[in-house]
């Protein structure tokens, strides 16, 4: 029998006001009960973890940030100041955590490239930026701009590489490897999945063994080998080699992940293709590498993510990029011992520009399948 | 036939382009050989592989699965960095795979807070350089573990320094053959019994686990008859470091640790995407026949989702045997430390030395990518 | 790009010509390229803002000095104990100035070509003091930090082999590495040359709280490399180091040296200054006064000691094997004559 609390009248069957749902189950309380208490395990989980995020969190804090100290002259001095991190290494030490030992006078040139890296990115990633077309045409020549401005030349001072380090060098390798790896993988992908036997032969070859060795043999291969390869008395500044070695290594990886994504279209885009007439590279440019490359966009920004992690490699072969700035910085006799800091920090930017690629990946996904929902 | 018949007609356009492109690529092979063969007669270079059995390595090494002295050969103390470096792969691969399945699950769960963390957990060890947190992991091993002489023991028997952890080691007697054969003759039997119980799962159940019991139980009556033939050697504080014992060095441990670290986000993330990849039409029906839930991932879930898990799986496998290569940067000599590191240095030949290195990583990764595709044709669904 | 282009142009042109001059490549490119260390305080280090300074930097200014007459004509690139000699050889450095031994097999095996002695030196044993430890014979069974790729990783193993004992090794790459691990007690003792064992102890919080065993186990004569087979280059570095002694030798100095540059009555020093005519310095292609623009921007051998290494500095070595033969060390020119 229904039983209406606030009318006085009965109700014909299936007339009945729906009545609000019980209180527990909405709001906070609702989402509370659904998420976290929903069981008596997940009632244990969640108290447990409470628990554990408390006291990690607690304790951290009180290291990183109540007990920190900001600014001293040397470890001793922070010591003497507090008990927690001793973040005054990274104060006295950032121009070279950024720049490297780009001399100091001529640091208006990296800065200024990055900014110009923001303005010649913006037309490639969004599609609404104002004035697209004509961005573009800068974001072509900016490599060469960026290069010139770097390096000198023409106008300008050379500043010879040895002398870039830190988070310079690493987005010097991880824009530069990204940039000339992608139509070379590109290229890969097309001649690994070509009808001539002679290109699928040498460029799964290829991409093999760039897949089946380990960077670092690459990068040593760039710092001792590679000068033999050349004619005698020839060489190449370790950073071009570097940046070589970086970007063939990528290429593989990134043929690859374009692999994947043109095995997945399906067959009867290439007959179609083929039925109205289209050339080979007619079909590969207007049909089949736009959906491919669509399809692949989170292979492809993994392989970005992996390259640029792995510009940190090149301690090992002795270039300063941030790992190498902070052992450098261990070496002063102010600074030694301060290894978490100093490598909490450049986790801290690797951490911060990473997750932004991949949101920006996740991003750029959904707004392709966007265009895709009929 | 003139060229331009020739580029006209697709068939002899393909067949021309590709002798065009081999011989390019040959012309270039060609040029860079020729450089090293001017490069190395320049410099009174010779390449041989003759260094490897002739020359003494002269080094210590820390860590040696086998025998191995400062007087043995440069190919020894490279055999001793292979067998490092499959060590670390192999627990950093148990590691990471109980590391990535659990993440994967928790990551599902229905409890908010403990799939955000796990998630936070995803984010974290995909976002940061590898190397990064073997260095991070390694400091902070060497930092907070004690000195020998101050070392945390647990029953007086396992020690904890920042030299490494030091367990008992089981030293077998001659006794201890017999007492083996007996229990794997019991596994034998219980093993054959259980084929023949193969129409009735419960009954087969029953009969394994009776079987092993009955195993146990007779082994170990074969080890109080042959005398107890186990020793243990526990280690001492002598001198400086303890003595005795298995010992595992903390590079051992930072390298294992960071490696199965940074491999379990991808792995969790390779289980979500499987587990989420079953239709979720089976868990409804299996829900329906009232089945509980972890019976639901076990018999149902899991077994599909396996199909789409084990491929990047094994690809993952693979990038941590090749991460493990890291192992310079903390002291640890792996294969390169010891034959791309040491072994170049102190004899000047680094393009064998390379060449060795690079091609022991490519067979591994070859071997394990045709596992990998033969694992695929065997579960694949027909007609895909 | 265009750089290389160029030089690969110009390499092609050249390719069959396998020795090609240093002094022509380095005045070509207008600043000389040294190999240093990636970090060894007093021998090669960076201050705070990133200039680098040492016994080692300062030797390569001096060679700045001589081939252009400015000691800040110099580039400097790291290397490791690993890449430092394929670094020399391959063309990518001038001359390595990195605290290197000079070896039968590095000479002869590796093609390389030490141009003399700049710092006489030995392997040592630094250990905590707490620990009680007097003699480097009292040390089997401990843990030891060792630079890869170094003599002293060899001479290590043969002498615990020779007195019978054993150790465990832990490996690293640079001294920074070694210092932290010391530091956190990962290894019990740190061997390398007594100079960098003196360099590191000054980089702890407490030096007093270190000492350095008084056992000297090798022979460690640390000098500067050149590649082989262009001797113009080998003599011309040579006679840099030699300059630097004699210099000190005959009390030039650079408070002193443009007054003495002058004139002066010691036919010896007006040699050495350009006063009077140095038969055979045209062929090296130095200038007259190569010796005054070293001295007088970077010192005699004597104040480059004293300003990285010596009483006065942190690390305090006193000069002993490496002073003048006349004090009984053995720093010994040939007369410029």
């Amino acid at each position: 029998m229904t039983v209406s609390p606030d009318a006085p009248h009965d109700y014909p069957p299936g007339q009945h006001p729906s009545l609000p749902p019980p209180p527990t189950s909405t709001g906070i309380v609702g989402w509370l009960r659904g998420n976290l208490f929903s069981s008596l395990f997940s009632t244990a989980l969640t108290i447990v973890t409470v628990w554990l995020l408390w006291l990690l969190i607690s304790n951290l804090a009180d290291w990183m940030l109540f007990d920190a100290v900001v600014s001293a002259d040397s470890q001793a001095a922070c010591r003497a100041l507090d008990s927690g991190a001793c973040w005054a290494v990274i104060a006295a030490r950032l121009d070279q955590f950024v720049y490297g030992f780009y001399p100091e006078p001529e640091r208006w040139r990296p800065n200024l490239v990055f900014v110009l890296l923001i303005i010649a990115l913006a037309p490639i990633l969004y599609d609404r930026t104002p004035a697209r077309k004509q961005l573009l045409w800068f974001s072509a020549a900016y490599p060469f701009i960026a290069g010139w401005l770097i390096y000198g030349g023409i106008g300008l001072t050379v500043v010879p590489t040895g002398m870039y380090g830190g988070f310079l060098l690493t987005m010097i390798i991880g824009i530069t490897g990204i940039a000339a790896s992608l139509p070379l993988g590109i290229a890969l992908a097309l001649g690994r999945q070509s009808d001539m036997i002679a290109f699928r032969i040498l460029c799964t070859v290829f991409i093999e063994f760039a897949r089946g060795v380990p960077l670092i043999t690459l990068l040593f291969v760039a710092s001792t080998m590679l000068n033999y390869f050349l004619p005698p008395g020839t060489s190449f500044d370790l950073l071009v080699r570097v940046l070589i070695m970086v970007s063939l290594f990528a290429a593989a990886y990134l043929a690859e992940a374009v692999r994947g994504g043109l095995q997945a279209i399906p067959r009867g885009q290439y007959e179609a293709a083929s039925a109205l007439g289209l050339s080979w590279w007619a079909t590969t440019r207007k049909v089949t590498l736009p959906q491919a490359l669509k399809i692949s966009i989170p292979g492809i920004v993994n392989v970005f993510v992996g390259l640029y992690k792995d510009s940190t490699l090149v301690v090992i072969i002795g270039m300063l990029d941030p790992l190498g700035i902070a052992r450098a910085a261990l070496a002063d006799a102010k600074w030694n011992g301060l290894s978490t800091e100093t490598y909490l920090f450049v986790a801290l930017f690797f951490f911060v520009s990473c997750f932004a690629m991949s949101r920006y990946s996740m991003w750029l996904e959904r707004r392709l399948a966007r265009g895709e929902a009929q | 036939m003139t060229a331009l018949a020739i580029w006209r007609q697709e068939s002899t356009r393909f067949v021309a382009l590709q002798i065009g492109g081999v011989l390019l690529i040959f012309a270039l092979i060609a040029w860079l050989l020729g450089n090293v063969a001017a490069n190395f007669a320049a410099l009174d270079k010779t390449f041989g592989f003759g260094f490897l059995w002739e020359l003494p390595a002269n080094y210590d090494i820390n860590q040696t699965l086998i025998d191995y002295s400062a007087q043995s050969t440069h190919l020894r103390a490279a055999l001793v960095g292979l067998l490092n470096t499959f060590l670390v792969a192999a627990i950093g691969i148990v590691l990471a795979t109980i590391l990535g399945f659990a993440v994967g699950a928790l990551r599902l769960s229905e409890n908010w807070l403990v799939s955000r963390l796990a998630s936070a957990y995803v984010e974290f060890t995909r976002n940061t350089p590898v190397l990064l947190l073997i260095l991070l992991w390694h400091g902070i091993i060497i930092n907070t573990l004690p000195h020998p002489r101050q070392a945390l023991s647990i029953a007086d028997s396992v020690f904890l320094t920042n030299r490494g952890v030091y367990v008992p080691k089981p030293l077998f007697e001659d006794g201890f053959l017999y007492v083996l054969a007996v229990f794997f003759a019991g596994l034998g039997a219980t093993w054959l019994l259980c084929r023949r119980q193969r129409d009735t799962p419960a009954r087969r159940l029953s009969v394994a686990v009776a079987g092993v019991v009955f195993s146990v139980a007779l082994a170990a009556i074969a080890f109080f008859l042959a005398g107890n033939p186990i020793r243990f050697e526990t280690p001492a504080l002598r001198g400086f470091n303890y003595q005795g014992g298995l010992s595992l060095i903390p590079e051992l441990v930072a390298l294992t640790w960071a490696l199965a670290f940074y491999t379990s986000g991808f792995i969790a993330e390779n289980v979500r995407a499987g587990i989420m990849s079953v239709d979720c039409g089976q868990t409804d029906a299996a829900r329906s026949l009232g089945l509980p839930r972890i019976r639901i991932l076990r018999l149902i879930v899991l077994p599909q989702a396996m199909r789409v898990i084990v491929p990047p799986l094994t690809s993952s496998y693979l990038d941590l045997t090749k991460n493990s290569s890291l192992a310079i940067a903390i002291g640890y000599m792996d294969l390169v430390a010891t034959l791309g590191g040491i072994t170049l240095n102190q004899t000047g030949r680094e393009m064998e030395a390379m060449l060795l290195v690079m091609a022991v990583y490519l067979l591994i990764s070859l071997t394990i990518a045709a596992f990998m595709n033969w694992y695929n044709n065997r579960v694949r669904l027909p007609g895909r | 790009m265009k750089r290389i282009l160029g030089i690969a142009a110009a390499g092609l042109l050249l390719a069959g010509h396998a020795n090609a001059a240093t002094l022509d490549e380095v005045r070509a490119r207008g600043h000389l390229q040294c190999g240093i260390n990636t970090g060894l305080v007093g021998f090669a280090a960076p201050d705070d803002k990133g200039v680098w300074r040492g016994f080692d930097v300062d030797f390569c200014r001096a060679v700045a000095a001589a081939v252009f007459g400015d000691a800040d004509k110099v580039k400097f690139t790291n290397l490791t104990g690993k890449t430092r000699f394929t670094a020399l050889r391959s063309r990518e450095i001038d001359v390595l100035s990195r605290n290197t031994t000079w070896t039968f097999s590095r000479d002869v095996d590796l093609q390389l070509t030490f141009i003399g002695v700049n710092y006489y030196d030995g392997q040592g044993f630094m250990i905590p003091k707490k620990l009680g430890i007097k003699s480097a014979k009292e040390l089997s069974g401990a843990s030891v930090c060792i630079q890869t790729g170094t003599t002293t990783e060899l001479n290590l193993s043969d002498y615990f082999r020779a007195n019978k004992m054993t150790y465990q090794p832990v490996p690293v790459e640079t001294n920074s590495e070694a210092l932290t691990n010391y530091l956190a007690g990962r290894c019990d003792v740190y061997t390398t040359d007594a100079s960098g064992l003196a360099a590191t102890r000054v980089a702890t919080d407490n030096p007093a709280a270190h000492v350095v065993l008084p056992e000297i186990i090798s022979k460690e004569p640390l000098g500067p490399v050149v590649r082989q087979g262009d001797d113009q280059w080998a003599d011309i570095v040579r006679w840099t180091l030699n300059a630097l002694i004699a210099a000190e030798e005959h009390g030039v100095s650079s408070a002193n040296v443009r007054k003495l540059a002058t004139g002066t009555s010691n036919p010896e020093i007006a040699r050495l200054l350009g006063k009077s005519e140095l038969q055979g310095r045209a062929r090296l292609g130095l200038a007259p006064d190569w010796v005054v623009k070293i001295i007088a921007q970077v010192g005699n051998y004597g104040e480059v000691f004293g300003r990285n290494l010596g009483p006065d500095t942190p690390l305090g070595i006193a000069r002993g094997l490496n002073g003048m033969w006349t004090r009984g060390g053995l720093m010994y020119a040939p007369p410029f004559r």
